[in-house]
């Protein structure tokens, strides 16, 4: 672990009704860290993940973003997230929507800063039309771009692999090794241990809402034996 | 309120775009203004004629205001606006304000309709209608936007909203109904006093307790 806490989580679950989602999560992510988290669907790496970008509120322990409990309007300003929807209009245009998340967070170059991120994804040609014609790649494209145009020190992705083609995959991948390069905090939920792991500096198992295995940065050999070990000690 | 602003500014290109709430709107408005002028006597149609539009306002009105929140429910971008760096109350105040302009342009055609229709003398003193509805306006739209926003989480919020609101609307409903009463009328304003104070102060209450409490409500 490297400097101060991104994220510190003590004791922190998370129930929706009955159904308990995560339990007694004691977590810290240090700055720069690049945190992949694997586990199986239903595991609870979406809430986590929810409950970092201040989402939604844990129902017991701490959990604290960039020191703060319950983010505020600062420290949502330096978190992007990447979920399995984009949060995009479709009726808007891609540019469109840059721009008004752009103003949203009160960028003073959104213009410039628009262009240059619909440059960055390969979609400057494509910046006019509604994002209700665009393809999965070139959402997930847009998304990665809305996500990162406030240039968050936090940066969380969920499942930002699904329905990508290779190549569009590869291109993910890079752009993710680049924030990590650039000292930005990264969390990505994958189920893609390859990916995940190229991408990553420590990796989790999160199995039934607990965070099972933290192990720095295994070789995908030793992730795929303790995930098989803990899915199948549970199963059992 | 700079936020709100760009919040309001994307959901009126949206629907000038899509033109889904006014003009589904005004055709849930007109159907329901039909019904009611092929089932009344049409010697006391003129009499019932505000109580016929406050009821024609509210439920056409229900269909719509969930809309402004289900624009945002489609890939997720409620979310997308939840991570903004802005005051929540916001949000609030975006969508009963594009809820009002879009409300109250359904409203304008909804009094046109009713004279036009009922005979309804709903343009004998424009100024004291117009007054009538903008208050009976901003109350619907502030109690209807708020629990529209916890209505929309729900499986069953097209049934939901309705049972949520309507308890509550009664006062206003009453209030409006009254007060048009008397300035369609030829009453003056100073006539309808009473109902019109119990109008804005509905109107108060829930405009300043949506703000307020919008940040609570939204989280999960």
């Amino acid at each position: 672990m490297s400097g101060a806490a991104v994220i510190a989580a003590a004791d922190v679950s998370k129930a929706f009704g009955r159904s308990v989602v995560l339990r007694d999560v004691t977590l810290r992510i240090g700055v720069g860290e690049a945190v992949a988290v694997f586990g199986p669907n239903g595991a609870g790496k979406s809430t986590m993940l929810r409950l970092f970008a201040g989402l939604m509120a844990p129902s017991g322990g701490r959990l604290r973003t960039f020191g703060v409990a319950g983010p505020d309007a600062t420290v949502r300003r330096r978190i992007g997230l990447v979920a399995h929807q984009s949060f995009l209009y479709p009726d808007l245009t891609a540019r469109e929507n840059l721009l008004f998340y752009a103003r949203m967070f009160d960028l003073p170059d959104a213009v410039e800063r628009v262009r240059l991120w619909l440059d960055r994804v390969a979609l400057a040609e494509a910046g006019a039309r509604p994002v209700r014609l665009f393809s999965r790649g070139m959402e997930q494209r847009l998304a990665l771009a809305r996500a990162l145009i406030h240039d968050p020190a936090l940066v969380l992705l969920d499942e930002p692999w699904t329905g990508l083609d290779a190549a569009s995959a590869d291109w993910l991948a890079e752009r993710l090794c680049e924030l990590r390069d650039r000292g930005r905090t990264v969390v990505v939920a994958t189920h893609d241990f390859e990916r995940g792991l190229g991408v990553a500096t420590r990796a989790l198992i999160v199995h039934r809402g607990r965070v099972a295995w933290d192990g720095g940065l295994p070789t995908v050999a030793t992730l795929e034996e303790a995930y098989r070990r803990i899915t199948e000690a549970a199963a059992a | 309120m700079s936020a709100a602003w760009r919040i309001l500014h994307k959901d009126l290109v949206l629907e000038l775009r899509t033109r889904e709430a006014l003009s589904g709107l005004i055709v849930l408005m007109l159907l329901i203004l039909l019904t009611f002028t092929f089932a009344m006597d049409p010697e006391g149609a003129g009499e019932a004629a505000p109580a016929v539009q406050w009821v024609t306002f509210v439920f056409a009105g229900l269909m719509a205001i969930q809309r402004a929140f289900l624009l945002e429910r489609e890939n997720g971008a409620w979310y997308g606006l939840l991570l903004c760096p802005i005051d929540r109350g916001a949000i609030f105040v975006a969508k009963m304000a594009s809820n009002v302009i879009v409300l109250g342009l359904a409203q304008l055609v909804l009094v046109a309709l009713l004279a036009l229709l009922l005979g309804a003398p709903a343009l004998a003193a424009p100024a004291a209608v117009l007054l009538v509805n903008f208050l009976g306006l901003i109350g619907f739209a502030a109690l209807a936007t708020l629990f529209a926003a916890i209505s929309v989480r729900l499986r069953a919020r097209e049934m939901m909203l309705p049972l949520l609101v309507l308890p509550l609307l009664v006062p206003l409903v009453i209030c409006a109904v009254e007060a048009s009463r008397v300035v369609m009328n030829g009453g003056s304003l100073a006539s309808a006093g009473a109902w019109l104070r119990v109008l804005a102060t509905f109107d108060v209450i829930f405009s300043v307790a949506g703000w307020m409490i919008f940040e609570q409500l939204v989280q999960e």
